[in-house]
């Protein structure tokens, strides 16, 4: 573990993978540090962000350094069951880019549990750790530019769910009804780090 | 209802407050005004509370009606201002007849003006905030001509100030930057070459980012950075070695190296840079 400055109010702790990113930004909501007040997970890092006037960047650090020996298994987020239809765009491609057969691809991304590891790309985009390791796969070469509200999709070590229609280069494995970002809604978002997320088939 | 008329907007003007802080990990950034001196100072001429919502024009030519008695001020990039028929000035309070339009013209330098409204803004907040986030697309729409914007009531005495000075904006811009966290990734000389020579503002500049086009920094480490936060000031350095500078909307997460930092206090003058101008890096 690394902790270097980002900017004057912020410390970038980078760490080895994502179940530690997930660990250590538990551990730091579960017992605060004092002046800190926001945590920004990424895929390997986690942004501790603090205010200057209560706190400095070598106070941040040396508390980090005490939290991460008490880093152990993440007390469980909560738990949402996602409905896919599996009629992507890109279900055929994945299987044959993966060697699997279609019911296959789709057997292993439902058996998963994921969890959001980090929420990014647009407002209630969640990155879901878990994916079979058989389906990572390298975006797509040629992102798409349009990618409705509601897609399934894989890139990488992630799934993901768009909130929102927008541009996006992920293979789409599939569509939900289930609005994981709704404006009208409090809180908007169904998706923030630490939720546990389960794909269900729709029959 | 107290409320004032968007005549035209100008070429892009939005509603900006001080934004949407501690949002970002449901991937919501903070965005508000790019210019938040210039917006604060707006705010406390008309005897606002700093984070009441106002207009924020990019290169003048915004002109609004108000129906009834308003205090406005105008703050930000220099613009000649008029008040129906009479001429106004800049970082002062201004009265407002009714059936008077209030013109911005364009700056002679700096990009962004902002005009406060006493008792502001008052369209509805979207998660605790009235700000315009283009990259989120969060917020109330970019200003068209015949829209209305609700005008709030003041709840503070209007101050007894005439004009708060300002000092003028420098032909080149000269922004203290921090090493970044990813400053591993560059060749050891890729902080002098950020320092050595003037960097072109390209015209992709918006208030996600400033493209800039100087000095090439350049990268050692090739692999892909993982996506990780980024921060208002970043330089983000993507393949063509050219800095991307964040900006109030921001992405969350971004998925390039960021080899130094814009100290926070210079990022405001970072936000009146036009296309065309020059942008120099210095040491804190």
């Amino acid at each position: 573990m690394q902790v270097v400055p980002y900017g004057e109010r912020a410390a970038l702790v980078d760490l080895d993978d994502a179940g530690e990113v997930v660990g250590l930004r538990a551990a730091l909501s579960a017992s605060p540090l004092s002046g800190v007040d926001e945590l920004v997970a990424g895929a390997r890092t986690l942004l501790v962000r603090f205010d200057p006037a209560r706190t400095s960047f070598d106070r941040v650090r040396a508390a980090v350094h005490d939290r991460e020996s008490g880093t152990g298994p993440t007390p469980g987020g909560p738990s949402i069951v996602v409905p896919v239809s599996y009629d992507g765009a890109d279900l055929a491609a994945v299987a044959e880019a993966s060697g699997l057969s279609v019911p296959e691809v789709v057997r292993r991304h439902s058996a998963a549990t994921y969890t959001v590891a980090f929420c990014g790309f647009a407002p209630g985009y969640g990155y879901l750790t878990g994916l079979d390791p058989r389906l990572h796969l390298p975006r797509r070469a040629a992102p798409r530019t349009r990618v409705p509200a509601g897609s399934v999709a894989i890139a990488g070590e992630y799934s993901a769910v768009y909130p929102h229609q927008s541009p996006g280069g992920w293979h789409l494995l599939g569509r939900t009804p289930l609005a994981v970002w709704d404006a009208d809604r409090e809180p908007p978002n169904l998706l923030s780090p630490g939720t546990r997320v389960e794909f269900r088939v729709r029959s | 209802m107290r409320k004032l008329e968007v005549v035209r907007p100008g070429l892009f003007a939005t509603v900006q407050d001080l934004g949407r802080p501690g949002l970002a990990s449901i991937g919501v950034g903070r965005s508000g005004a790019a210019d938040r001196r210039a917006f604060r100072l707006a705010n406390r001429l008309v005897g606002n509370p700093e984070g009441h919502a106002a207009i924020e024009a990019t290169l003048g030519g915004l002109t609004v009606r108000f129906a009834e008695h308003a205090v406005v001020a105008v703050t930000g990039a220099p613009c000649a201002i008029t008040a129906g028929p009479r001429a106004a000035g800049m970082c002062a309070p201004i009265a407002v007849r009714p059936g008077d339009e209030i013109s911005l013209g364009a700056p002679g330098n700096g990009l962004r003006s902002y005009l406060a409204v006493r008792g502001g803004v008052d369209v509805p907040p979207v998660l605790g905030s009235r700000a315009t986030d283009t990259m989120a697309c969060l917020g109330p729409a970019a200003l068209t001509a015949g829209c209305v914007l609700p005008v709030g009531t003041p709840v503070r005495p209007q101050p007894p100030v005439d004009l708060a000075p300002q000092r003028a904006f420098p032909d080149e811009l000269v922004l203290r930057v921090l090493p970044g966290p990813r400053l591993g990734w560059f060749a050891d000389d890729a902080l002098d070459a950020l320092l050595s020579a003037p960097h072109r503002v390209t015209a992709e500049a918006n208030r996600v980012g400033i493209r800039l086009d100087g000095p090439v920094l350049r990268r050692t480490r090739h692999d892909e950075l993982p996506p990780e936060a980024g921060i208002l000031g970043a330089l983000q350095v993507p393949p063509s070695g050219h800095p991307i500078l964040f900006l109030a909307d921001h992405p969350v997460t971004g998925g390039y190296p960021v080899p130094a930092v814009v100290v926070e206090d210079d990022v405001d003058l970072a936000a009146q840079a036009r296309p065309g101008q020059a942008i120099r890096f210095s040491a804190p």
